[in-house]
């Protein structure tokens, strides 16, 4: 999957965009962020992981719990949508533009 | 602290096996032939964009049923070798009048055809307009939601 739809598939999910809700007043562990959710704390974790492959969350190490925190490079995966984004309307527009082009011709 | 974040324009060159002119014709006047379809703005089915041929013209999406959308508006227009085009949508697709990010194209004679370069540029101010839109916070896949993440997480 490209990173953009990495993304997408990611915010596409009610439990993700709590967690990334609740990351929004700073950085917390996993029992903190599960606190309340109606997922169990694997579940959480499996939902950070998919959140952290999209790059909108990062963790650190603190002891030997895993600290996560939203990642301020987020408005570079907005880039990265965008960069795809103008990927395919521009091949869309060369394939017409060579379609009509032969038509004329013809 | 606030940390200002200024994403790179996205640039995109593309060869096409056509005239100069013909390929600013397309891009321009026929981009209602090749504009992605699954990009649509407003609620009505089988829109397609229309940019209108001069500075100044509106840039918008025509629906089935007459209705428009903006989606921004010609800035320059100098045919067949230039466009500057405003595009005024916000992070979650919705167009507004105080949002103006540009997008370049170039087409330059190269061989039997055309180089196309697309420059889309001044993306922060997405991400400057991203922090006052609240309401695009509950928009379910919106880019809205996740500046406005990012935007108050990296002003901390």
């Amino acid at each position: 999957m490209t990173n953009s739809s990495r993304v997408f598939a990611a915010l596409n999910d009610p439990t993700r965009r709590a967690v990334l809700e609740r990351l929004r007043s700073g950085p917390k562990p996993v029992g903190e962020i599960a606190r309340g959710l109606p997922v169990t704390r694997p579940a959480v974790s499996q939902h950070l992981k998919v959140l952290k492959e999209a790059g909108l969350v990062d963790d650190r190490a603190e002891g030997t719990r895993r600290i996560y925190q939203i990642d301020p490079k987020g408005l570079g995966a907005m880039r990265a949508w965008l960069d795809q984004f103008w990927t395919g309307a521009l091949d869309a527009f060369a394939a017409e533009a060579e379609r009509s082009a032969k038509k004329e011709k013809e | 602290m606030s940390t200002q974040i200024r994403p790179a324009p996205v640039r995109k060159s593309v060869f096409v096996d056509a005239p100069q002119n013909h390929a600013f014709d397309v891009f321009t006047s026929g981009i209602g032939r090749w504009w992605p379809k699954s990009h649509k703005i407003g609620e009505a089915e089988l829109d397609k964009p229309v940019i209108e041929p001069r500075a100044g013209g509106r840039w918008y999406q025509l629906g089935v049923d007459g209705s428009t959308c903006d989606v921004g508006k010609v800035l320059k227009w100098d045919p067949p070798a230039r466009v500057l085009l405003a595009w005024q949508l916000t992070a979650d697709w919705t167009y507004d009048p105080d949002l103006v990010t540009e997008v370049e194209v170039t087409f330059t004679p190269e061989g039997s055809g055309t180089r196309v370069d697309l420059e889309h540029r001044l993306l922060e101010r997405i991400g400057e307009r991203a922090e006052t839109m609240r309401e695009a916070i509950d928009s379910p896949n919106g880019w809205g939601l996740l500046l406005q993440l990012y935007s108050e997480a990296s002003a901390e």
